[in-house]
């Protein structure tokens, strides 16, 4: 037991909601905010049209560049190897695929105003409500090697989390949620920004400090598959955490019992 | 517990109310000042509106980035065209001694102007990167007549809100909004890299439009009409662009 030893005390941590459960059981504080749940499946919801309509987007173009500009006729970084909308561009199969990019555009600049206007709202009240403190910022005596390196050994035995994780989150899970909520977010959004040629002409420093607008592409390009890998990574313990008992939570915000294994 | 949510009720409806009421000035105050694009409706007008409301709010005298020679590239690409046809030919052939510009529609003096005659007109370059929708770039300098003057020569009327313009190929059509219109980086190109414009790259007349993606550019204009309400051109959705499934507001 004592591995569980680094969680034990996110369940102390989270006094507030455990104090709050005691007395009204029959309407116990909820495991995940109101506001949480409801950003998290927006989220989630328009960054799979993000993606859909991200990934449809480079089929028009699947070559990747550096620096300010690239087409057919440079170099690529790298190149995709798929078949390409446009039949100008070389990838090696012999027949073009049609053009969606019309309203794969459409959807993919929309889905960012949802994103961004729920992000700045989650992000605000996070700030305001400390949400960001108390949930996800970890114990500075977690963030240690040897406590990290007991949480990586954990999740790769895929060992069944306590049933204090149900009502907290580990300094691994903590820490990944940190990446994704302010380094790739941040970053996917401020390189999707890059490209538009009417923002950089107000604010020229976006793409300038990124080496140009192609490699404000491929940054984007690269974030994507971060937030996939992550989505996948999420899901997947999600489903080895107790996938009943973790999407109940997130999505009417009952919690596991205390006592209740998972 | 019944107060509680009485209270909750009244609390809601104030909220609601106070919502609605604003997005009905917000959008009637958008309406006003231009922050509307033609291609606002269907599913995907939320979107675009935002994008549009924004940037022009964001950026209405901005200027595109320009680049130094060095950073010119050095193999652009020219995208493909719908076949030219005989017509154009014709004029190819007579290296378009004959090709013609026409401005109408809500101007003191209608006009038609020669490529000598627009070459005769003040110039202005600027080294600017071309995007395309697709993905693909690339950095020229690009030579020729700043749309306003143009729009100044023929007089443009006050309430002129939109400048239609005209591909030789019938089906490519677009329209830019006054900031757009007026904007310096605007031009109407006839030079390329220093040379002739070639045909593969718009050539003899190109709209420059430095901070849209590419296919605002539109390659061979024939003709300009100056309005102040596109519900009467094609399908009422500010260009040919949105009628293909593309948002009007190209700059993303």
């Amino acid at each position: 037991m004592s591995l569980c030893a680094p969680s034990r005390r996110y369940s102390l941590h989270n006094h507030r909601a455990i104090g709050r459960t005691a007395p009204m059981a029959e309407t116990p504080h909820p495991r995940h905010s109101g506001l949480v749940r409801v950003t998290h499946w927006l989220i989630t919801f328009v960054f799979l049209a993000l993606l859909v309509s991200g990934l449809e987007i480079v089929v028009s173009h699947p070559r990747f560049y550096w620096g300010e500009t690239g087409n057919v006729n440079t170099a690529p970084l790298f190149q995709i190897p798929i078949p390409s909308s446009r039949n100008l561009v070389p990838t090696g199969y012999a027949y073009v695929l049609p053009d969606q990019n019309g309203w794969s555009r459409y959807l993919h600049f929309q889905s960012a105003w949802v994103l961004v206007l729920i992000s700045l709202l989650y992000g605000v009240a996070g700030l305001l409500n400390g949400h960001f403190r108390r949930n996800l910022l970890p114990a500075p005596s977690d963030v240690s090697p040897k406590r990290l390196a007991v949480s990586i050994v954990e999740h790769l035995r895929f060992q069944r989390p306590s049933a204090e994780e149900a009502w907290s989150y580990n300094v691994l899970q903590r820490l990944a949620y940190l990446l994704v909520i302010f380094v790739l977010f941040p970053m996917i959004i401020w390189t999707g920004l890059a490209m538009s040629p009417s923002f950089v002409s107000a604010v020229p420093a976006a793409v300038n400090v990124l080496g140009g607008q192609q490699s404000a592409r491929t940054l984007h390009f690269f974030l994507t598959w971060a937030l996939v890998l992550f989505l996948l990574i999420h899901v997947l313990m999600v489903f080895l955490a107790g996938f009943r008992s973790r999407m109940r939570a997130m999505i009417t915000g009952r919690g596991a019992e205390p006592l209740e294994r998972v | 517990m019944s107060i509680l949510s009485r209270r909750k009720l009244i609390t809601t409806g104030i909220v609601a109310t106070a919502g609605a009421s604003g997005l009905v000035v917000v959008a009637k105050l958008a309406k006003r000042y231009g922050l509307i694009p033609p291609d606002s409706g269907g599913i995907y007008g939320p979107g675009e509106t935002l994008t549009y409301a924004a940037q022009r709010l964001l950026t209405r005298h901005s200027l595109a980035r320009e680049f130094s020679r060095s950073q010119m590239s050095a193999k652009p690409f020219a995208n493909e065209v719908a076949p030219l046809g005989d017509d154009f030919k014709t004029f190819q052939q007579g290296a378009f001694a004959d090709w013609r510009l026409a401005v109408d529609g809500m101007v003191a003096r209608p006009s038609s102007f020669s490529l000598a005659e627009l070459k005769s007109f003040p110039r202005r370059s600027h080294i600017t990167m071309i995007q395309c929708e697709e993905g693909w770039s690339y950095i020229a300098e690009w030579t020729g007549v700043p749309l306003s003057h143009v729009l100044e020569r023929v007089g443009a009327l006050p309430q002129v809100r939109y400048v239609v313009y005209r591909s030789f190929q019938p089906d490519w059509w677009e329209s830019i909004d006054m900031a757009d219109s007026l904007h310096p980086q605007t031009l109407l190109t006839y030079e390329m890299n220093g040379g002739e414009l070639p045909v593969g790259f718009g050539g003899p007349l190109r709209m420059r439009i430095s901070r849209q993606l590419g296919y605002k550019s539109v390659k061979y204009i024939t003709r300009l009409t100056l309005t102040d309400n596109l519900k009467k051109f094609g399908k009422g959705l500010g260009s040919s662009s949105p009628e293909g499934g593309y948002a009007w507001f190209a700059g993303a």
